[in-house]
């Protein structure tokens, strides 16, 4: 079983990313986390005016790089794009509309159980929830169609961003916002961040881990290589925070989390179809970004978006708890997920081409 | 019986072999364009009790898979 040794071996290497980087100075139970970390990049980027949460993450920059370096070491950096652009855009946008609602991407929920958040609990239930939507959906026919193979240079374009990102982060910092208080305002040294990204994001690419594939493949092909990935981190951050002492049972008082258990359900759920629709929660969509997958790119660049939308309009939760306004974008999310499912219903899928 | 999984997203080459090993359970034959789907392929038709051989085409891999 050589692939499910390498999954597990990656999510040994997620699970001691996270806990060292919240070591050096990220947010509690937020060691890696993709939602947030787009969301505190467009925020440094002046995309939105949420000054607590605004800081360019070394994290996201690595993570594709390194994807990127073992992509291009692997022969697996293979630039394509075309399935379903726009629809992916809008999809990648409503996945955050929801982690910003649970405060958290599916790894984040993952790391927020490890650390005895039982908030997190309800979110895994909703995205576990949406999950089976989704492959309802994949039952039915649904599909976003073929990506076919385009130049190589566009496959450098997003790689190539993320080193204008660093040149900014460390050469350029005036041009940037960076955040004096909140989360944004913690995080670990920039190299340290970087080189946790580069190594996670290249081992991600290796062995594909993927948080909503680990639970998609379980119930619908009842392969379990992913999901051993999934249990490995739980299992390294609950046995790393115990030992540190930062392993905090409960609902209430949990960093960075809010005990609406209706909403956090609801948040993950749609995280949990988008991702199923994806293909992918997100951060395979960012190690698959850095392969030259463009429609990955593209639904990076919509989550990034949904990020600033939802906080130049008071979408995302707080500690405090959800927003009149992410709730009516969460439920107006939903609606729109489900009709991009049975739009994308093809009767004939899997007789081949079209 | 011929599927062309080419440039289809995870886990989409997986199911269509899926629905094609339903109505066909004697085998067939699958070309797809990257290492993930051709793995997950492998993976997923040795678990159901079939014998799979991968021919390298230039880009892509034509998987044959029998009983």
């Amino acid at each position: 079983m050589k692939n499910k040794t390498l999954v597990a071996i990656a999510g040994a290497v997620v699970g001691i990313t996270a806990l060292v980087l919240v070591k050096f100075g990220n947010p509690a139970n937020m060691g890696l986390c993709i939602a947030c970390f787009l969301r505190d990049t467009a925020g440094g980027l002046k995309l939105h005016g949420a000054a607590p949460v605004q800081y360019i993450r070394p994290e996201i920059i690595g993570l594709v790089l390194g994807s990127f370096f073992v992509a291009l070491s692997g022969r697996e950096f293979i630039p394509k794009a075309g399935s379903s652009p726009a629809t992916r855009f809008v999809l990648g946008f409503i996945v955050m509309i929801g982690a910003l609602m649970f405060l958290g991407c599916p790894l984040r929920m993952m790391l927020r159980i490890a650390g005895g958040d039982m908030n997190a609990i309800v979110g895994l239930v909703g995205f576990v929830a949406g999950i089976l939507v989704g492959i309802f959906f994949l039952n039915h026919g649904f599909t976003l169609g073929r990506a076919y193979r385009v130049n190589k240079g566009e496959g450098y374009v997003f790689p190539i961003i993320q080193v204008v990102m660093l040149i900014l982060l460390v050469g350029l910092p005036g041009l940037l916002l960076f955040s004096e208080t909140g989360p944004g305002s913690m995080h670990a040294p920039i190299a340290l961040a970087l080189v946790a990204g580069l190594v996670v994001g290249g081992i991600a690419q290796k062995s594909r881990f993927c948080t909503a594939g680990g639970i998609r493949d379980a119930f619908l092909l009842k392969d379990f290589t992913l999901f051993v990935g999934f249990i490995v981190v739980l299992l390294v951050v609950a046995i790393g925070n115990l030992a540190l002492g930062s392993f905090n049972f409960g609902f209430e008082g949990q960093p960075v989390a809010h005990t609406d258990g209706l909403w956090n359900f609801l948040g993950m759920a749609l995280v949990g179809i988008a991702s199923i629709f994806l293909g992918g929660c997100p951060l395979r969509q960012l190690i698959l970004s850095g392969e030259g997958n463009i429609d990955s790119v593209i639904t990076v660049l919509g989550m990034i978006c949904g990020a600033a939308f939802a906080h130049n309009f008071a979408m995302a939760s707080s500690p405090e708890g959800p927003t009149v306004n992410g709730q009516i974008a969460v439920v107006i999310g939903f609606i729109v997920v489900v009709a991009i499912g049975f739009l994308n219903i093809q009767r004939s899928a899997g007789k081949g081409d079209a | 019986m011929f599927i062309d999984a080419r440039g289809y997203g995870c886990p989409e080459p997986v199911l269509m072999t899926k629905k094609g090993l339903a109505r066909n359970p004697e085998g067939l034959d699958v070309l797809v364009d990257n290492n993930t789907a051709k793995e997950n392929i492998k993976r997923f038709a040795g678990n159901q009790g079939y014998s799979v051989n991968v021919e390298k085409q230039n880009n892509d891999f034509l998987l044959k898979i029998t009983k």
